[in-house]
């Protein structure tokens, strides 16, 4: 097989450890995408082999072959039409009769297939004794047996591909006797060999068997090829239609159950079984695990660690990636050109912009490192489907489905999480309408970056209660998303495809290291590829919005005027001094340059060495400068300090209030004002209204906003007493209304793109933003022109409003949603 | 008598599955078949999903679901 390309597809059913072979085979050399105009994931890798490159896919796991399933759909077509020359049958090797029951329906598809006996010592250790060589002829397939996880077995594995591959064939593959049904099929066999085309392309007894089965998507594509497809449908529905009334079952019933028995008989025959009658280690776990009481109490320690783990220590192991980023945007300040003494280059403010909008983003990702990895170890233990299995019963009442768990716990079901990955992570949910349900609700959790404005405003509104306001909004967001959920249910998704729940509970297996970290990597790459290109994309238009038109000559000459006043008292103040010369001109803008770093540097710098060595450094520079901003005991020096400290601080002031002017006067501050009229009513004036604007793009920047809207009167002022200046009328009921359209505000930019790659579609990402739009204007209305008319405080508001939403999410969990179409 | 009606412990064998289209594939695909015999072994902390187990084979259903397997109690 030299220079030649060999394809080979792993296939098998969930939990069989088809990953872990396809790891074992393929090492490093793996590339995800996405089959064709579908969310399912495609992996690929290769190895080489005698001088060969074996490209081996990784099909997605399924139980069966049907066109019931997205995942099975898209297996079936890819063993249909990409033809690959050997097909890998993983199968558990505890499990052989289950699992049996795939293979069949692939060795009906008439391809090479190597049975691949994985988990050989979970076997031994229960043991189950399996004849290899007699299940390989009652197949008719050579079985390789391995346990991939320790690398026994990948050898043998990898030379019998090539065996298979090179032509050669162990055995004739054994066919499923249909019993009753074989004259069935003969006769749609002869009706299909009429034609010719049919016979091309498709093994005829599969074709037959799945026009039996009555599958409609092979109706459909082999129905095509006749000449006339209305006949021959027509002949296959009366086939149908006579089996069923001669047998008295249903002709899908009997290939399925016909299937089963001869998994049955097989396994029977070649599998002695464990003689000891012991649980399962697993199951005897789950008697903990999934019990009455210790359940939920572990469910809950299991998300508390996670949250723990990733969000409170994720966050501490930012303080040590943050000065990485710091230093990326220190190095954007130092190529770009200075700014002046009023004015900032454009290239520069939108340079720095441009660099935080990322960098913003980029932080988060320990957290997400850590989630991810947290993640793939809870999935590979098996622990995923206990958690649906615990809480099933509550989500289903409200439309969503026991494995929308994880993506609510992702997606902060109490506080701090990140709708990003908690929208990736819905991705198994096999029912189609919890699914996006899931989706469209989870962005009202209450993610880390809306964390800062509730602790803003909890602080100045309700310093007395603090306690009692952050449970109202950790958990307000919770029932407004059931009873969101079940609202979409029952009218906009009321027509979406539902599936069962049923759900395999897997043994529990140990993790391995580098499954786990390969798909931390991979999920965090996935992030960083698909978002942060196009939050680039928005960071710019709302830099944009924000900066333009920009302000006026008239105020442009005002500021230069201010300017120029201040620089004139400043000289004036210097005059006679012995550094007064040493500072004309250019001279003197150097120096604020110079006085800038210097106090940023000695603010990063920790520790009386490094101070020194940083004086020194700055010493050496200019060591005139330095004795200005170092007078120490020289007169002189002193008086200059004095007076440039005045100076910088009326620079820093008029800085702030071009800022301020700016965004007054920009775009985003006009659509904040015209919308003034519409909000007033939810207590939002148009400062707010930009605050809020500014948000979409990522939600920390509300809070950046309004501090750059809230001007810093007194040095060291803060945030909070600026805006309690700032802001005299505010109450805690317009507070109440802020943090409650917080809490609905619709998703981030980076979310509504995760949206759109999970739905696959541009409607749902727009349906996702406008909702919640409406909604959460609707409810801040509610809650304060309501209370203000009746005359409430804002925490009595907060108890009203708690009530009435736990009346309704209780109630909305009666109502029944569309039964499950059977 | 149906699936749903049986208690943790209990055992029995599948006479037949009454569900079509896609619960019925999905219960088949499972490995549900007339003759298997299976046992339930716990409902979920709020009775609702059950686990049944069928040859080492453990499963987790709605009880709404188990309703279209009838069974005969061992």
């Amino acid at each position: 097989m030299k220079g030649e390309k060999t394809l080979v597809a792993l296939a098998g059913q969930p939990n069989s450890g088809k990953s872990t072979v396809f790891n074992a085979l393929t090492g490093a050399s793996q590339y995800v995408a996405n089959y064709p105009g579908v969310t399912v994931e495609k992996k690929t890798g290769s190895y080489k082999y005698d001088g060969g490159k074996v490209e081996v896919v990784d099909l997605p796991g399924t139980y069966s072959l049907t066109s019931y399933s997205l995942e099975e759909r898209v297996t079936r077509d890819f063993l249909l039409h990409e033809g690959p020359s050997v097909v890998v049958d993983v199968i558990d090797a505890s499990n052989i009769k289950r699992n049996l029951y795939l293979t069949f329906q692939l060795l009906e598809m008439e391809i090479p297939i190597i049975l691949d006996l994985n988990m050989m010592d979970v076997a031994d250790r229960r043991d189950i004794r399996i004849d290899t060589d007699k299940l390989g002829k009652k197949l008719g397939v050579s079985v390789v047996p391995t346990t991939i996880k320790k690398g026994k077995g990948k050898k043998e594995l990898v030379m019998s591909i090539a065996y298979l591959s090179g032509g050669g064939q162990a055995f004739q593959p054994s066919r499923i006797d249909y019993g009753t049904m074989e004259p069935f099929l003969r006769e749609i066999k002869d009706k299909l060999s009429e034609e010719k085309p049919i016979s091309e392309g498709y093994p005829l007894r599969w074709a037959a068997i799945k026009l039996m089965e009555g599958d409609s998507e092979a109706l459909k594509l082999i129905g095509k090829k006749r000449s006339n497809p209305e006949e021959f449908l027509e002949f296959v529905e009366n086939e149908r239609r006579r089996f069923e009334s001669e047998q008295n079952e249903a002709p899908e019933h009997h290939i399925a159950f016909s299937r089963q028995r001869t998994a049955d008989t097989i396994v029977r025959a070649c599998v002695k079984p464990k003689t000891k009658n012991e649980r399962p280690l697993s199951d005897r776990v789950d008697g903990f695990i999934c019990n009455k009481f210790l359940g939920p109490i572990f469910l809950v320690a299991v998300i508390y660690v996670l949250y723990y783990l990733s969000i409170v220590q994720g966050y501490n192991l930012t303080s040590y990636t943050w000065p990485l980023l710091a230093k990326i945007r220190s190095l954007t300040e130092s190529i770009m050109p200075e700014p002046g003494f009023i004015y900032e280059p454009l290239i520069r403010s939108f340079s720095l912009w441009f660099v935080d909008s990322i960098n913003a983003l980029l932080n988060y990702i320990p957290i997400f490192f850590i989630l991810f990895g947290l993640i793939a170890i809870l999935e590979d233990i098996g622990y995923m489907p206990r958690m649906a299995f615990i809480l099933d019963r509550i989500f289903s009442k409200f439309g969503l489905h026991g494995q929308s768990t994880l993506p609510m716990v992702l997606g902060g079901i109490y506080v701090g999480g990140c709708a990003v990955p908690a929208v990736m992570s819905t991705k198994g949910i096999p029912d189609e309408r919890s699914r996006l349900a899931t989706i469209l609700t989870i962005p009202m959790l209450n993610c880390l970056a809306k964390v800062p404005l509730y602790v803003l405003l909890i602080n100045i509104y309700y310093a007395q209660h603090k306690v009692l306001a952050m449970f109202f909004i950790s958990t307000i967001s919770l029932l407004i998303v059931l009873t969101v959920a079940k609202l979409l249910t029952l009218t906009v998704l009321k027509d979406k495809e539902t599936a069962p729940f049923i759900l395999e509970m897997p043994p529990y297996h140990l993790p391995t290291i580098r499954g786990v970290i390969g798909r931390a990597v991979e999920r965090v790459w996935l992030f960083i590829r698909k978002i942060i290109t196009i939050v680039a994309a928005i960071a710019v238009i709302i830099f944009a919005l924000l900066q333009f038109p920009g302000i006026s000559d008239d105020r442009n000459a005002y500021y230069n005027g201010e300017k120029e006043k201040a620089v004139g008292i400043f000289y004036k103040k210097i005059e006679g001094a012995s550094y007064a010369d040493r500072l004309q001109g250019e001279n003197l803008m150097a120096l604020v340059l110079y006085w800038d770093k210097y106090k940023k540097a000695k603010m990063m710098a920790k520790g009386k060495e490094a101070v020194k060595a940083l004086n020194n450094k700055f010493e050496e520079e200019n060591p005139v400068f330095f004795k200005i901003v170092q007078p120490k005991k020289d007169k002189a020096a002193k008086k200059v300090n004095k007076a440039f400290k005045k100076l910088f601080k009326e620079r820093r002031k008029l800085l702030r209030e071009i800022k301020k002017e700016k965004i007054d006067n920009s775009f985003l501050g006009r659509i904040g004002r015209y919308l003034e009229p519409a909000t007033q009513w939810a207590g939002f004036n148009w400062r707010v209204n930009v605050a809020l604007l500014s948000a979409f793009a990522a939600k920390e920047s509300s809070v950046a906003t309004l501090g750059a809207l809230y001007q810093q009167e007194e040095e060291g002022e803060t945030l909070e007493t600026r805006m309690e200046k700032g802001e005299s009328g505010f109450t805690p009921l317009h507070a109440l209304a802020l943090m409650l359209f917080m809490v609905l505000y619709p998703p981030c930019i980076a979310t509504t793109i995760m949206v759109k790659i999970q739905t696959g579609s541009i409607k749902w990402m727009l349906f996702s933003m406008f909702y919640p739009m409406v909604l959460g204007i609707f409810a801040a209305i509610l809650v304060f022109t309501g209370g203000s008319a009746l005359g409430l405080s804002g925490l009595e508001v907060m108890f009203v409003f708690y009530s009435l939403a736990l009346a309704i999410t209780v109630m909305m969990g009666f109502v029944k949603s569309r039964p499950e179409t059977i | 008598m149906t699936l749903d009606k049986l208690r943790p412990g209990n055992a029995c064998i599948v006479k037949r599955l009454t569900a079509i289209d896609k619960l019925g594939r999905r219960l088949m695909d499972m490995g549900f078949y007339p003759s298997l015999s299976l046992k339930v072994i716990r409902n979920a902390p709020l009775e609702d999903p059950m686990e049944v187990e069928m040859d080492g084979f453990f499963l987790s259903l709605r009880h709404e679901e188990a309703r279209f397997v009838e069974v005969e109690q061992k």
